[in-house]
């Protein structure tokens, strides 16, 4: 017997579940993943009433204990605690939706049959009242057979009710494994509108506003011009907003840089710190301030409900090439990063639109591209007005984002009539209610994409960069040889250069083609390392690379550059949740090879293409 | 007063109408657990939200106080009676 009692955290997607957790375990989260399966696992400290410290685990979002998606089985093993290395939860916190108990109560009524003690938390019970249901939890209590705590998880209120009722169940653990009782569905879907018709009090129509709004952001013209508008505003913010705490960072590092320069006598160490390890992480934390605008955006636009429209909207879009709306979420937060994206492929059901959804999805624009595409559209990309509040340097960013979805379309097309060949496994999901985002559990998302970036520039990047710092430093070239030809990385380089010179790529770019290998990021950095360690005289900086590049690269090669990042599939972790996701090197191999392929290609048209216009 | 039974994607915007039938045979197997998860069932009522008068894309009807979107093929197996 654990100390701790383990608590499961069920419900219905759109239950309020996560802001539930939340609510209850505050910072005190821990996500991994479950062994052999790929699904998060979210735990947390829960104090309860009598003080004692339990344990609760949030779980996939699932309607019914019969599950069709990789989540859903989670869920259903975890309850029933079939899940190998997770102990049997002790109760079950049920979620459900006050203002959608039809469809809710079926789900607790399956749970109940399981005959472990139970608490229900008739969550969003202000958004039901705004929405002129009045309900009595009272009934709904007796009704059921179960406790029922009405909660407000976003205003945390209710939370102390529910701290009690889980002591007062948490008396009635019993030893008996619990069996899945096979119920029939419509059986229970009647059962469950007695109920949730024993509840209500009182009950007018639903406001219209949500209606109304819904008329104009599903229209095909108007809502599809909202949701371009939206992407178009969000990646001018992206580089307008962020301008300011990026020059804050790289004052920071250029004071840092001259302070460990001032300290260290010159040598091996102080060249290790400034131009390896200053240089090099520091080019990338620059990049923090506009990856958490993204991120924040994205995180707006799920809390608010509106993500769902979207993927309504695309559809019909993701339809033609062969997808599904569905297929839009995960598309979406991999222009945050490909991994969470391709890990959100979970939610389909269909295993082929899966497997096309994931082999696409690193063509999405993701964070780690932009300090790539920032540095080179900084330099060569002229900073002025094409509109009042549209710059040039916006509308390439833009123009880049958009080959990669295009590309991803053609690419989805190819796929699905080649190697991912089957019927469309439709669109059918619940649309969650329009909400206000609630600031803490914002904040809190925000803050944990934050603490993942810079973990991995404080470790895959750090390493990469002090590595390549080494093979760009040794051996020391002799008088007037440049060091970044003569080192070994320079030697390795000129071997790949001759594969990437008839794609416009000098011998920088094929220098810091190898370390970006492990990250897209690491280009950025890798080439700060490599100009501060051919430059060792010049101060160090984000304006000396943005000189460095304008004075040896032509624009030609910029812009075949930036074609590349478009498409190569240069991230270790892509390759590795690719692998995890689909149990095995076959796809990701795939993977690999036909980006790779396409990244040759259009980086190569458009080498010629701009060279034949004169801008060689 | 019952009208006779149109298919749920014939129905109008603001439209409220009661499931009358599902021709679930029409229907894949996961298509058709799905649609009873969201409570779609013989009986229910329902509530045209949008339909894009374009054609081709999902639609968006209500059950009870959930609003669902299906694609149009679902929709024409669910035969409704427009409520008066």
């Amino acid at each position: 017997m654990h100390s701790a009692p383990l608590i499961a955290l069920v419900g219905n997607p759109n239950a309020g579940k996560s802001a539930l957790f939340n609510a209850l375990t505050g910072a005190r989260q821990k996500v991994g993943n479950y062994p052999g399966v790929t699904v998060e696992r979210h735990t947390g400290r829960l104090s309860l009433a009598d003080g004692r410290p339990a344990e609760l685990i949030d779980l996939p979002g699932t309607y019914s204990l019969d599950p069709s998606s990789p989540d859903e089985r989670v869920t259903r093993d975890v309850v029933l605690g079939k899940l190998a290395g997770e102990r049997r939860p002790d109760a079950l916190l049920v979620v459900v939706d006050a203002g959608n108990l039809d469809n809710h109560l079926r789900f607790v009524l399956q749970l109940k049959a399981l005959g472990m003690p139970i608490v229900v938390a008739l969550n969003m019970i202000d958004l039901a009242e705004r929405d002129g249901l009045t309900l009595d939890p009272e009934r709904l209590s007796q009704a059921l057979g179960l406790p029922v705590v009405p909660t407000v998880a976003v205003r945390r209120r209710g939370l102390d009710a529910l701290r009690e009722a889980l002591v007062e169940a948490l008396r009635h653990v019993s030893d008996t494994p619990a069996e899945p009782v096979l119920l029939d569905i419509a059986m229970l879907q009647r059962e469950a509108r007695q109920l949730a018709a024993a509840a209500t009090v009182s009950e007018t129509r639903s406001r219209r506003l949500a209606h109304r709004l819904d008329g104009v952001l599903l229209h095909p013209v108007w809502g599809m011009a909202v949701l371009l508008a939206l992407l178009f505003v969000i990646f001018q913010s992206v580089f307008a907003w962020s301008a300011v705490p990026v020059g804050w960072i790289e004052d920071g590092m250029a004071a840092l840089s001259s302070a460990v320069s001032a300290t260290l006598p010159e040598g091996f160490v102080r060249s290790l710190i400034v131009d390896g390890i200053i240089a090099g992480v520091g080019a990338v934390i620059v990049f923090l301030p506009p990856i958490l605008i993204l991120f924040g955006f994205i995180l707006l636009l799920e809390a608010s409900g509106y993500m769902v429209r979207a993927a309504f909207l695309m559809d019909r879009l993701m339809a033609s090439v062969g997808l599904s709306g569905r297929a839009f979420i995960p598309l979406l937060s991999s222009f945050a990063c490909a991994v969470p994206g391709i890990m959100a492929t979970r939610t389909i059901d269909d295993e082929k639109d899966r497997l096309t959804t994931i082999l696409i999805a690193p063509l999405m624009t993701c964070s780690a591209r932009l300090p790539v595409y920032t540095i080179i559209i900084g330099a060569f990309i002229p900073d002025r007005a094409v509109l009042p509040g549209v710059g040039l340097q916006g509308i390439v960013l833009f123009g880049l984002y958009i080959a990669g979805i295009a590309g991803a379309f053609v690419a989805a097309l190819a796929l699905r009539r080649s190697v991912t060949k089957g019927a469309s496994s439709g669109f059918m999901l619940e649309m969650p209610r329009y909400q206000m985002p609630n600031l803490r559990d914002f904040a809190l998302g925000l803050w944990s994409r934050a603490v993942a970036f810079l973990k991995r520039a404080g470790t895959i990047i750090l390493l990469t960069t002090v590595i390549l710092w080494a093979l760009l430093s040794f051996p020391k070239a002799p008088p007037g040889v440049p060091q970044t030809e003569y080192s070994v990385a320079g030697r390795i380089a000129s071997g790949l250069e001759v594969i990437v010179r008839p794609i416009g790529f000098n011998h920088d770019i094929a220098l810091a083609l190898i370390p970006a290998m492990a990250a897209r990021e690491v280009a950025v950095a890798a080439i700060g390392t490599v100009y501060a360690v051919d430059d060792a005289e010049g101060d160090k900086g984000q304006a000396t690379i943005r000189e460095q590049l304008q004075k040896r690269w032509s624009l030609a090669t910029a812009l075949a550059f930036l074609a590349w990042f478009v498409f190569a599939p240069q991230c270790i972790s892509t390759i590795a949740v690719t692998r995890r996701e689909t149990n095995g090197w076959k796809w990701p191999l795939f993977m690999v090879g036909y980006l790779f392929a396409v990244a040759y290609v259009a980086a190569g048209i458009t080498y010629w293409i701009a060279v034949a216009a004169g801008l060689g | 007063m019952l009208s006779p039974t149109l298919s749920l994607v014939q129905l109008s915007r603001d439209a409220r109408a009661v499931v009358q039938a599902v021709d679930w045979q029409s229907l894949s197997l996961p298509e058709a657990r799905r649609l009873r998860e969201l409570g779609l069932d013989e009986g229910v009522a329902v509530e045209m939200v949008h339909r894009s008068t374009l054609g081709g894309g999902p639609i968006a009807c209500r059950i009870g106080r959930m609003t669902i979107a299906i694609r149009r093929h679902v929709a024409r197996a669910i035969h409704v009676a427009p409520a008066t």
